[in-house]
């Protein structure tokens, strides 16, 4: 048994921890599971693009760009405000999320649009990427969490950050009308992914010849010049493909086929289990309980791929119940857990820009391990409690804890009611004995946020 | 568990202010509690994550198939790549490393993969790659590493003995026998009476007193390696380690994933490969000669060139070695060929050679590791085959 695990726990006190960040001051926790849920389909006030926007963003910073190649000196002025405007935007986007989780009541809603963020992985090529990434985030994940996984999955495989990032817009049928005229091929990328990532998992019964087929029946999926989704029959392999023994698509290809194929492959009993699994290893243990990923994959098979009744089904299993501690909280979400637990609002961020933000959030997050946005691949961040809880990790932990509350706040509060308010009792009884013998208020604070109570969930 | 939470709770629990000994007594600072060092031979692995198009590195123009099968990329010597051998030739933005090579410190092995085969998937095929084993286990199933299963057949390993190095985790070092893990840029001081807190803060968790102490302790030790944990730094890190008691070094290079503008995105990725491996020389001193660098990757990349000036997944690739101990200045390995006949499922560089066996023969070589030990304990499954003779 570790100091952090904590058998008889309150609803509250487990809704707060593991399925949100952490217990606040300002806040009362979620009495039951229906105020859990309320938040998943809670919209943010502030989006971190407007709806349609992206794409006329990134052509006049392109347009920019390409006026200050031998441009004069205004235009090569111009091409460097805009850019700034992007990393900008860039930083923005962490600091709008740590916003939306500081002013949330419940941050169930807000830790889930982490996990779906990183369940479709991303990773920007170009800074000019930065409001298509942003849209992603905010207009193809965000609004289907609380509805059904099919029409995320298709809303996140034809957004143009996802098939930009997974090569789909470098793919062409080889017997295309565009390939005949202008040469090109097929690009396997987005479907593997699809495939193994996505939906039915890598333990699947799949063969490299339905990623292939896969592949070939997504040829027609591409952008517009203005960054909107869309099928292009110029560019789709004729005839039908064969993914999974089902046979799609005719000599005249559609964009039908696409969304056809996608609705099967979210209806598959193995994404079932695949999505079960993963969500319940994310929140609840990285070595979940068997008839916890069953009883969710039955939920989700049992309601159209609708992830609400998922999502319940986690939350009032006796495993979804059980103590905490047995997860580590991956560094953005220790960080948005230890400034909610100071009781910051998303105001006291709100001018907060540039070096500030690099210094006190972009660079610590890297030197945990997780730089923002940046996970090494499309599987996206690593589960694993070992992945997250290493010397170096830990160190910068500390260091940030040690250092950066005092930057945020004018008046630092008294640890030993920071303690009180946001650590459930009976796992406050060390910090109660320690804290108070630490010379300095900042060093009280620090053994707080760095303790096993936040840093686990 | 992962090796340093047991060892450095140890540390932990003797260095610690609060039991009030003195630094004298830790085990760091106070190595009579071991035997002897593990040998003089280093040992540097690096994993180079997102499979890396060992056609195109190490290019075998001397085969007529290969300019069928890829008009743009791995043009050979008409192209500007290094002649080798008049077979082989490599990618010109390793030309750095020419001198490395004609001093017989450089070298590799071709049509080489790990026994992963058929879905490549990177992810899976990583795992398969650290954790050593074949098809018939599902690398999930395995909790450690390899190069920590050598480590476990060494009898007298210290905690500096391994290093993984930068802030990913590196599975490969995994498992019960002690390993440090650092980034350079991480430095952690805490002041008598703090440490003293944290260290009572975290006393009944080992998942956090583990690496706290060790955080504490590689602090002191390492001093100040440089503010930047980019390639050069972690390299240079290595070899300053590599200096001292270590004797195994890990880390990872990413950026390999070369789906499409391959002739632009491998350079870069060559180029760190590059940095790094003059910074291992040059930062290592008098110890490069007693330094083997296996670089390895989950899978090569298909034979033809795709639709986008890129490679999508593949199985046969490259091993990369360097360093004074390895005798270099050649390709090893059987040539399959690229005739469409040739081709591993139609499509691949088929593999003739197991890339463990490399990282088996290295082992021997460098440590004096049993054959037996190796093919049962470090490489369950593996034939080890015939000696390719890595060393003089």
């Amino acid at each position: 048994m570790t100091l952090s695990s904590y058998p008889s726990m309150a609803f509250p006190d487990i809704a707060a921890v593991r399925y949100g960040h952490g217990l606040s001051p300002l806040f009362a926790s979620p009495a039951d599971t229906d105020m859990l849920l309320s938040s998943v389909s809670v919209m943010p006030a502030t989006p971190m693009v407007a709806v349609g926007h992206a794409g006329t963003m990134i052509n006049d910073y392109n347009r920019i760009r390409r006026a200050s190649r031998n441009g004069d000196e205004a235009e090569r002025a111009a091409y460097k405000a805009v850019r700034n405007s992007f990393v900008s935007a860039h930083y923005n986007g962490l600091m709008i999320r740590f916003s939306r989780i500081l002013d949330a009541p419940v941050t169930f809603g807000e830790r889930l649009h982490a996990f779906w963020i990183d369940h479709f992985t991303t990773i920007k090529r170009d800074i000019a990427q930065v409001p298509l990434q942003l849209d992603f985030h905010d207009h193809a994940l965000r609004p289907y969490m609380g509805g059904r996984f099919v029409d995320m999955l298709v809303a996140a495989t034809t957004h143009p950050m996802m098939l930009g990032y997974l090569d789909q817009t470098k793919s062409k049928g080889p017997n295309s009308v565009s390939a005949q005229k202008r040469g090109g091929g097929v690009n396997e990328n987005l479907a593997r992914e699809v495939m193994e990532l996505h939906t039915l998992g890598v333990g699947a019964g799949y063969s490299q010849t339905d990623v292939r087929q896969l592949a070939l029946l997504l040829t027609g999926l591409g952008q517009t010049k203005d960054y909107e989704g869309a099928f292009f029959p110029t560019l789709a392999e004729p005839g039908a493909e064969t993914v999974l023994n089902r046979s799609y698509g005719g000599a005249t290809p559609s964009e039908r086929d696409v969304l056809v194929v996608l609705g099967d492959l979210a209806r598959h009993p193995a994404t079932a289990q695949h999505l079960a699994r993963k969500l319940a290893a994310h929140f609840v243990s990285d070595d979940p309980d068997p008839d916890l990923v069953a009883a969710m994959a039955r939920a989700y098979s049992d309601h159209d791929t609708d992830l609400m009744p998922v999502y319940r089904t986690m939350i009032d299993h006796p495993a979804g119940q059980a103590g905490t501690g047995g997860k580590a909280r991956q560094p953005f979400d220790w960080m948005a857990t230890a400034m909610r637990g100071l009781g910051l609002r998303g105001a006291d961020l709100a001018g907060m820009r540039g070096k500030s933000v690099r210094d006190l959030f972009m660079t610590p997050l890297s030197r945990m391990g997780q730089p923002w946005q940046s996970p090494a691949g499309p599987d996206g961040w690593p589960e694993e409690e070992r992945a997250w809880l290493t010397p170096p990790g830990l160190a910068e932990r500390i260091n940030w804890s040690m250092n950066v509350p005092s930057r945020l706040m004018t008046d630092l509060p008294d640890p030993r009611e920071v303690a009180e308010a946001t650590i459930p009792p009976g796992a406050r009884d060390t910090l109660a004995m320690l804290v108070p013998r630490a010379e300095r208020r900042a060093d009280g604070l620090a053994l707080v946020l760095a303790s096993p109570q936040y840093n686990t969930r | 568990m992962t090796g340093p939470s047991q060892i450095s709770r140890r540390l932990f629990l003797k260095g610690s202010a609060v039991l009030g000994c003195s630094a004298a007594a830790h085990p760091l600072l106070n190595t009579v509690t071991f035997a002897s060092a593990p040998g003089e031979n280093r040992l540097v692995v690096i994993i180079l994550r997102g499979a890396m198009d060992g056609l195109d590195v190490v290019q075998p123009y001397g085969d007529p198939s290969l300019r069928e099968l890829r008009r743009s990329l791995s043009v050979g010597p008409a192209g500007g790549a290094l002649d080798l051998d008049g077979f082989y030739a490599l990618h010109p933005a390793l030309a750095p490393l020419m001198p490395m090579w004609r001093a017989g410190e450089l070298g590799f092995a071709h049509a080489v993969s790990t026994p992963y085969r058929d879905k490549r998937s990177h992810f899976d095929g990583q795992d398969m790659l650290e954790a050593g084993t074949g098809m018939d286990v599902a690398p999930s199933m395995v909790r450690d590493g390899w190069l920590n299963r050598l480590l476990q057949t060494m009898p007298d390993v210290r905690s500096q003995t391994a290093y993984s190095v930068g802030a990913e985790a590196m599975p490969v070092l995994a498992g019960s026998a002690p390993f440090l893990a650092w980034a350079p840029d991480t430095r952690l001081e805490l002041g008598g009476q703090a440490e003293a807190l944290f260290e009572a803060l975290y006393h009944d968790d080992p998942r956090f007193s583990g690496p706290a102490a060790e955080a504490l302790e590689i602090s002191r030790a390492a001093g100040d390696a440089g503010a930047k944990a980019d390639a050069t730094a972690i390299a240079r890190f290595a070899a300053q380690r590599l200096k001292e008691e270590t004797r195994i070094a890990s880390f990872s290079l990413n950026g390999w994933d070369t789906h499409r503008g391959q002739a632009g995105s491998i350079r870069r990725s060559l180029d760190q490969l590059a940095t790094v491996l003059m910074t291992l020389k040059a930062e290592s001193g008098p110890v490069w000669g007693r330094t083997t660098v296996l670089a390895m990757t989950e899978f090569g990349r298909m034979a033809a060139e795709n639709g986008s000036g890129g490679t999508d997944h593949g199985t046969g690739g490259a091993l990369i070695m360097a360093g004074g101990a390895v005798r270099g200045g050649r390709v090893y390995g059987q040539w399959p060929g690229l005739a469409s006949g040739d081709l591993y499922a139609g499509r691949d560089l088929r593999p003739t050679a197991d890339v463990r066996a490399y990282a088996g023969w290295a082992m021997r070589g460098l440590f004096g590791l049993q054959s037996s030990r190796i093919e049962n304990e470090v490489f369950p499954g593996l034939d080890l085959g015939r000696d390719p003779g890595l060393f003089v």
